[in-house]
């Protein structure tokens, strides 16, 4: 649908109302409720965070906060990139939908496409060097570089590459990372 | 953005009130579903219509995949950290 948008926008292949781009923001609120509502009536996502223990909770923790730091750490490197816009980058946790437009709406275009580019590439990354990973990070690796995607894409190649017992954790991290999502990428470019 | 978190919160009682309805919800996730595309399709308008990104487009590319090596790497060393301390212990026992 992305690729698609940017040849019709390339080619100025479209009728003008949808060149204006006004409706987003509303959409935006739209979108947010019904993720909302599917969140709220998901038994699962309620149970799961009831039933765990306290230690398997460290997982997702590590994720969000490794990958905010490690995300504020890079944007020294890179001079057009402030601490905050890096770490709501990163905030995706591989959920590129859903965190490039938002990063979109609030910060700019930019912004949404580096978002979008960089978490499409966590997924991928994740896909291609779980095993790598798992052999020097320890079995928590995957599922650690796989973020918010361990619950879906990347669950076959980590449950393969760690072992079939860390799917159920690998499933948790990545519930729990895909709730946080929209909570967390506007809530840190709103007030950090 | 208070208003996003706000109907965030909205929609998160209204669908622990209408978990039931079975219906209501079904509709709700196609909804979402079709809100996302959507709004990737008109990102990407946006995008293709946008000449300082379709000329940076290399380097907004590096800077993304930069960010993503950093938030891996920065997971990867604290799940290393957790994995040692909390997780070896019981596979030992």
């Amino acid at each position: 649908m992305f690729i698609v948008g940017v040849v019709l926008g390339l080619y100025k292949f479209l009728p003008d109302f949808l060149m204006e781009n006004d409706f987003s923001m509303y959409s935006l609120y739209a979108l947010m409720l019904f993720v909302g509502i599917g969140i709220g009536a998901d038994s699962n996502a309620l149970s799961v965070i009831r039933e765990t223990k306290i230690k398997i909770i460290l997982v997702p923790l590590c994720v969000i906060l490794g990958s905010l730091i490690g995300a504020a750490v890079t944007s020294f490197f890179i001079s057009k990139i402030s601490i905050t816009e890096a770490m709501a980058v990163a905030a995706g946790f591989g959920y590129y939908s859903l965190s490039s437009i938002f990063i979109t709406e609030i910060s700019g275009e930019t912004l949404g496409v580096i978002a979008l580019l960089s978490n499409i590439s966590r997924e991928i990354i994740t896909l291609l060097a779980t095993p790598f990973f798992v052999k020097y990070f320890g079995k928590l690796g995957g599922i650690a570089s796989g973020g918010a995607t361990s619950m879906d894409t990347c669950l076959p190649i980590i449950s393969e590459s760690t072992g079939k017992e860390w799917a159920i954790i690998a499933v948790f991290s990545g519930v729990v990372l895909t709730i946080i999502v929209p909570f967390l990428v506007p809530f840190i470019l709103t007030f950090i | 953005m208070i208003p996003v978190l706000l109907l965030m919160t909205i929609g998160l009682i209204l669908g622990y009130v209408l978990r039931n309805k079975t219906k209501f919800i079904l509709f709700s996730n196609k909804a979402t579903t079709l809100i996302i595309y959507m709004l990737l399709f008109l990102l990407g308008i946006g995008v293709g219509l946008n000449k300082t990104i379709i000329s940076n487009i290399a380097n907004i590319g590096f800077q993304a995949i930069l960010i993503t090596f950093g938030a891996i790497l920065g997971s990867l060393i604290l799940a290393y950290i957790t994995y040692k301390l909390f997780f070896i212990q019981k596979n030992e026992k």
